[in-house]
């Protein structure tokens, strides 16, 4: 079984492209060909998620692999009450979170701990954007300038927002996959998105322009 | 009218395309007579879209390969 020959290391034919949940219930059913679709349907995704949180390649692909090994070894259990997607996620999530843990020590705060969101002020830098940022860079140099931003935010929030605005997860499957409240999400989310506005706002803004430029 | 820091506080639902209509006609009104708040509420949609335009990029080849030497090898263990 490679990903360049797609081919799986059982010769049960391949199972017709098919929903989530079919493919789901034959890997389940030990069909190792349709485990092996659902890990390249999600494999670029979860290792996106593993190095927004990780900001480690070496701990990204640590994570990539054990997700997908645990999620084989443990498809059993998989009770279909959320979607595939989702559980591999949470899988993926603990994995990088364990990582930075062993990596940050006693530093690292756990998502489960409740912190500061509504009082502090966020510093706002008001100016309008400089035209569309993917038409004016490479698409290499934006995914560097909006991978740098997200690693300045601090893991509770990058994780969030990853999840709730790069993967696009509902809140309440972000809330479920990282075990925190909703509350909990929406109070991250709002914190990461403002201070990710704030550094892309200093990178595109419009020289020399205010927000008048607007009206 | 809300400040900019109570409306700032609401700018997720404000964002929320099923926020209720009632939520969205109240902060409505202060982006409507707040320049500042508008140019947040605008650059922030911006960065949202920025975000998710991005295609994930493809795994290195030599990470991807080990990860399906991995998974060969943990499924045929377990056949």
């Amino acid at each position: 079984m490679t990903p360049s020959s797609n081919t799986a290391p059982v010769s049960a034919p391949a199972p017709a492209p098919s929903d989530e949940g079919n493919l789901v219930a034959q890997a389940q059913a030990g069909n190792a060909q349709a485990f092996a679709e659902l890990v390249k349907r999600y494999e670029r995704k979860i290792y996106r998620i593993a190095k927004n949180i990780t900001q480690n390649d070496e701990d990204a692909e640590d994570v990539l692999q054990d997700a997908f090994l645990k999620a084989y070894e443990h498809l059993s259990g998989f009770q279909g009450h959320s979607r595939f997607y989702t559980w591999i996620v949470r899988i993926a999530v603990n994995e990088a979170l364990m990582k930075l843990r062993k990596r940050k020590g006693d530093r690292f705060v756990s998502l489960d701990e409740p912190i500061d969101t509504g009082e502090e002020e966020v510093k706002r830098e008001v100016a309008v954007w400089e035209g569309n940022p993917e038409e004016q860079y490479s698409k290499e140099e934006l995914q560097r300038i909006l991978n740098e931003a997200v690693e300045t935010l601090k893991p509770d929030f990058r994780t969030v927002f990853t999840l709730r605005d790069i993967e696009e997860l509902s809140t309440e499957e972000t809330a479920e996959a990282l075990g925190i409240s909703i509350p909990a999400v929406k109070s991250r989310l709002l914190r990461a998105r403002l201070a990710l506005r704030e550094k892309l706002t200093r990178q595109f803004k419009r020289k020399g322009e205010d927000v008048f430029a607007y009206l | 009218m809300l400040t900019c820091k109570q409306f700032l506080q609401e700018l997720n639902d404000y964002l929320d395309p099923n926020v209720d209509p009632v939520t969205k006609v109240h902060l409505e009104a202060h982006v409507c007579e707040c320049p500042n708040c508008f140019v947040i509420v605008d650059t922030t949609r911006k960065t949202l879209q920025v975000y998710r335009g991005i295609e994930p990029q493809e795994i290195p080849e030599d990470v991807k390969s080990r990860l399906w030497k991995a998974l060969e090898r943990k499924m045929a263990a377990e056949s």
